[in-house]
């Protein structure tokens, strides 16, 4: 005869599958768990150590099939890393500081327009119906401009000024009837985002050729910042959204004016936001690929087409590869530990609030 | 006459709200709206090179017939094969569900004229590319760059989001080491997606990889997966998803660590299961995030292109070409009216999918929410 457990002798069963109180976890599911988390750090980790690892490899020890471990399985070469940053050497630098310019100032740059934008479409009403005469009669400007001094064929001109002209008068018709017009500007920003590049970017390739400034800087930098305003404007209206107004309105009592209340008082305040926000606008605009190869041949090449022309003549030189791909990552790795604490709650307000 | 840096103070702070804007609208205008509209003038027109320059000759919607009917379809749309019965019949069901959920609509008494047109439109343009991956999608069709894209993006989308929230769930539970855990998974989001093309190459090569003893124990010792159109499809589709599964994983986890903790714990002293807890508590606290995440991973999916393009070159033919690459391609064979109609066809796809999801499936989320 079986006897029923007590209350205080739990049986091996019920002590494997049920948790001791209810904070914690039963055992069986805590080494499922575990063992789950593990695997996924082996699925995350090992690429990347394959890469490391061929880093060090001579071409032999990757053409006759796979060796594992440094020192044991094969003996480690630095050759690929002395001939990246000594042979190759300053076409190796170019890219790299290529990259860090074009990558840090875009984001910059970014970052800075943005906020400026998302802090005055949550703290100031606009009447849009103003904007959008100001925004035409520039457009028009502009239009007339690259027709007349640059020589645009008119149809185009035409072309865009006509549908400008459509623009404007929805605009108008839609902004007659409401008052506020914030969340139409917000949502016209964002929706930007969805426009592909590869839509945009051969009339840019066009207008840069003709301003001649194709394989430059300023093209990359200025491209990368358009593309990614709509994603800082987005995250950080959210976030200047949950700041307390009242402070901002005893400041503006004092006299302070509405840029040094913005630069003193409310970017400090919106640091988390400004963190996150600038760590991923960086590692979208440091990996960009598509609009560095339209943009950009040889002055202003950056790393991820460096990389991508070591397929070129001899076929993949997977060594070399190696080692720009690791020495790409310790940048971007180096500023998510820098700026790591804020991420998680920096993400998450923009993506509450969407 | 100078401005004195007092007047000036007082000019910028009355001129503050326009200011602040400006610089905003002015890029956006400038390399949005403007490349936007140039690039349907070039949608419209072929692009000739002559002596000392190009010249541009409109040609009204003959690039988009070209890709819907012309020599370019089996490259845009696919290889047409035979729909069967049975694929009928569903599609058949995939009508009569739409057409029940715009009626529902228009009994509901909040119907008003967008929401009805948009309704129309969503249903079909989801209807057309249905029909379109049914009749590519057999023995005898092949296909193209259109229905690649929607598989990266649907297939890609999905499994992040599923795995992603996975780790979430595993990763929120009160367990030592969840930072640890959460730095690890976080790392392939910061590797460039060149870098992870060519990573993946190494890794799926079948006769020198890592795996490589492996594929040999169970016998594919020479299969060769970039030489058959699915694997290679599949192999970019993983490329891309460990890549954006962090992404996924970190927002998920950090709304399910900001669920209120004492629900959770009340509804497991009642003897609430696990499914039952994530169902009933969980999951409507982190809806409105999940619709977010999916909708920011949709957006950026359809413009796939660096793995396609380094992992497989779009090969085998044309079997993983998106639709960027192919207007990629188009433009270094100097077809930029082709390149920029295939160009249009995406964003059009785009806007279509994006904008259903946000209004009919998001809002939705975040009025459940609230």
């Amino acid at each position: 005869m079986t006897t029923p457990p007590s209350m205080s002798e739990r049986s091996l069963f019920q002590r494997l599958f049920e948790p001791k109180d209810i904070k914690s976890l039963s055992p069986v599911r805590l080494v499922l768990t575990y063992a789950l988390l593990t695997f996924w750090s082996f699925v995350v980790l090992f690429p990347l150590y394959w890469l490391l690892v061929t880093s060090f490899k001579l071409p032999i020890h990757v053409s006759d099939g796979p060796v594992y471990l440094p020192f044991i399985d094969f003996e480690p070469s630095t050759h690929a890393w002395s001939y990246i940053f000594f042979d190759l050497g300053n076409d190796t630098f170019r890219p790299y500081m290529n990259s860090l310019i074009i990558a840090f100032i875009s984001t910059f740059l970014a970052v800075l327009f943005g906020s400026m934008a998302a802090y005055a479409l949550t703290r100031i009403t606009y009447r849009p119906k103003l904007g959008s005469i100001a925004v035409f009669i520039v457009m028009l400007a502009a239009a007339v401009y690259l027709t007349a001094a640059v020589g645009v064929a008119w149809q185009i001109s035409l072309a865009v000024g006509a549908a400008l002209f459509v623009l404007f008068l929805l605009t108008l018709a839609k902004r007659f009837k409401r008052a506020l017009g914030n969340n139409d500007i917000l949502f016209w920003i964002i929706s930007q985002r969805i426009l592909p590049p590869v839509v945009a970017v051969l009339p840019i390739y066009v207008m840069f050729q003709q301003f001649r400034l194709l394989d430059t800087h300023f093209a990359l930098i200025v491209v990368y910042m358009a593309v990614n305003l709509p994603i800082v404007v987005w995250l950080m209206r959210d976030f200047f959204a949950t700041i307390p107004i009242d402070l901002e309105e005893s400041a503006e009592l004092d006299g302070a004016s509405r840029f040094r209340i913005f630069l003193t008082i409310v970017m400090p305040l919106a640091k988390p936001g400004l963190a996150a926000t600038f760590l991923l606008v960086l590692i979208l605009s440091w990996n960009e690929y598509l609009l560095a190869l339209f943009l950009s041949t040889a002055d202003a090449q950056t790393m991820p087409l460096l990389v991508a022309a070591q397929n070129a003549t001899r076929g993949p030189q997977w060594w070399y590869m190696s080692v720009l791909i690791v020495i790409m990552i310790l940048p971007v790795v180096a500023m998510t530990g820098l700026l790591q604490r804020f991420i998680t709650r920096g993400l998450l307000i923009g993506a509450v609030k969407g | 006459m100078f401005p004195s840096s007092a007047k000036f103070t007082e000019w910028s702070d009355r001129q503050a709200p326009t200011l602040l804007i400006l610089p905003t609208v002015l890029i956006i205008l400038g390399l949005s709206i403007y490349p936007l509209l140039l690039s349907l003038y070039l949608a419209l027109s072929r692009f000739k090179l002559v002596r000392g320059g190009y010249e541009l000759k409109f040609v009204g919607l003959r690039n988009f017939k070209k890709l819907l009917f012309g020599s370019q379809q089996y490259h845009f749309l696919g290889t047409l094969g035979q729909i069967s019965l049975l694929e009928w019949c569903l599609l058949a069901c995939v009508v009569v569900a739409f057409a029940y959920w715009i009626w529902r609509y228009l009994c509901s008494g909040k119907a008003g004229i967008f929401g009805t047109l948009g309704r129309l439109i969503t249903a079909t343009v989801l209807t057309g590319l249905i029909l379109l991956g049914l009749s590519v999608l057999n023995a005898k069709g092949f296909p193209g760059s259109l229905i690649v894209t929607l598989f990266y993006v649907f297939a890609g989308v999905s499994l992040q989001f599923l795995i992603g929230l996975g780790l979430a769930l595993l990763c929120a539970q009160r367990i030592a080491g969840r930072n640890f855990f959460r730095l690890i998974f976080f790392i392939p989001l910061m590797v460039t997606p060149v870098g992870i093309a060519y990573a993946f190459r190494m890794l799926a090569d079948v006769s020198k990889g890592p795996f490589a003893p492996l594929w040999q124990w169970f016998g594919y010792g020479d299969f060769a997966w970039a030489v058959d159109a699915w694997s290679a499809r599949w192999v970019v589709l993983i490329g891309d998803s460990w890549q954006w599964i962090p992404f996924m994983f970190i927002v998920l986890l950090a709304a399910l660590e900001n669920q209120p903790g004492e629900q959770v714990e009340a509804a497991k002293m009642d003897g609430a299961g696990g499914w039952q807890i994530f169902r009933d508590i969980s999951w409507p606290a982190i809806a409105p995030v999940a619709a977010t995440v999916i909708l920011i991973r949709l957006i950026e999916a359809f413009k796939i292109v660096d793995l396609p393009n380094i992992l497989t070159n779009g090969g085998p033919g044309i079997a993983t070409e998106s639709m960027t690459l192919h207007a990629f391609i188009a433009w270094r064979t100097q077809d930029l009216g082709g390149s920029s109609a295939v160009g249009y066809m995406l964003l059009f796809v785009a806007v279509v999918t994006c904008v259903s999801f946000f209004n009919f499936i998001a809002q939705k989320t975040q009025e459940a929410g609230t």
